[in-house]
């Protein structure tokens, strides 16, 4: 296999930690609404929490399509 | 020709160019589009509290009520993750919080440069921010700061695994703080270019140009979605630094 082929299947290849990011963001939104229907009161003082988590989870996400980006300009 | 490969280069819009050229000793400090649209942003900025805090009506305009509701936003961001001892540090987050927003907004402008998509603009404010935190963890609590790195109530076993951790994890926030808002301000506006790029290509493929209006509402979507992550990433920063500036104060939780 030559280096460009190899590089670009590289950059392919760490797409997939975006996408296990965007599952981790889907569980922290969803498991934040399916609590604040439960108790409405309660939502707005967990909504920081959930876009920190959103963050935190969405960080690692943006390090994969980073190293993909690299990968691909290179 | 020159013209169609920069379309097609979805980097090009982050080229810095210099403007008037300086040379300080070797050291290249020349005045570049960069410095141009953060002096833009630092205006934009200032003549929105000036002109929003000169009137002081009792019933705000639309001015006053927008540097009103920045200020009310932003004061109760900080007092929620912070508590009010970290007020003190408000003026700060207000002005990383401001900069960070208005220049995500500029960026998103037709033939604007973003300062926040250039790693060592959102590095340098990650690094001001992690230093401040550690400069006053010290200050403030001397050797007892390094309690943040041992969770209390934890078996000493354990700890010999957790303490190393806890200090990896502290170092890479810096990374972490820099690189998410580098990296999706980045993302945003190469994934804008590549659906304009798609348009053209169809526009130029003869039977093609029907579908040229897919791109389109592709790129409006996007661009809906980018106002919101322009927004989304300011707040996020905000808040990541009021935590971060919250474990200077109370180490060891």
């Amino acid at each position: 296999m030559d280096y460009t082929a190899a590089k670009y299947i590289g950059a392919g290849i760490a797409m997939i930690g975006s996408g296990a990011a965007a599952i981790g963001v889907g569980l922290i939104f969803g498991n934040f609404v399916s609590g604040a229907l439960r108790n409405p009161s309660a939502a707005q003082g967990q909504f920081t929490n959930a876009i920190i988590g959103a963050a935190l989870a969405e960080g690692l996400g943006i390090f994969a399509f980073l190293i993909a980006i690299l990968l691909y300009l290179k | 020709m020159a013209a169609q490969e920069q379309v097609l280069d979805p980097v090009h819009q982050f080229s810095i160019n210099r403007i008037i050229h300086i040379d300080l000793n070797g050291i290249d400090a020349s005045f570049t589009n960069a410095s141009l649209y953060m002096i833009i942003v630092i205006a934009l900025i200032s003549l929105l509290m000036i002109a929003g805090t000169s009137g002081r009506a009792l019933v705000p305009g639309r001015i006053q009520s927008l540097a009103e509701m920045a200020y009310e936003f932003t004061a109760n961001m900080v007092r929620t993750t912070a508590g009010t001892a970290g007020m003190r540090f408000f003026p700060f987050i207000f002005s990383i919080f401001m900069f960070v927003l208005v220049s995500n907004l500029l960026g998103l402008l037709p033939y604007t440069f973003t300062v926040t998509s250039q790693i060592v603009v959102t590095f340098g404010l990650a690094a001001t921010v992690m230093l401040l935190v550690i400069l006053f963890g010290f200050y403030k609590h001397g050797v007892h700061f390094l309690k943040l790195f041992v969770p209390s109530g934890v078996p000493l076993p354990i700890l010999i695994i957790l303490v190393p951790i806890e200090i990896i994890s502290f170092v890479s926030r810096v990374i972490s703080l820099s690189v998410r808002l580098f990296a999706n301000m980045l993302a945003g506006h190469i994934t804008l270019q590549v659906f304009g790029f798609f348009m053209l290509a169809l526009l130029g493929g003869g039977v093609w140009a029907l579908l040229a209006p897919l791109p389109l509402l592709a790129a409006i979507a996007m661009f809906a979605l980018e106002l919101l992550v322009a927004c989304l990433q300011a707040y996020v920063f905000a808040v990541l630094t009021s935590v971060y500036l919250n474990d200077a104060l109370h180490p060891g939780h």
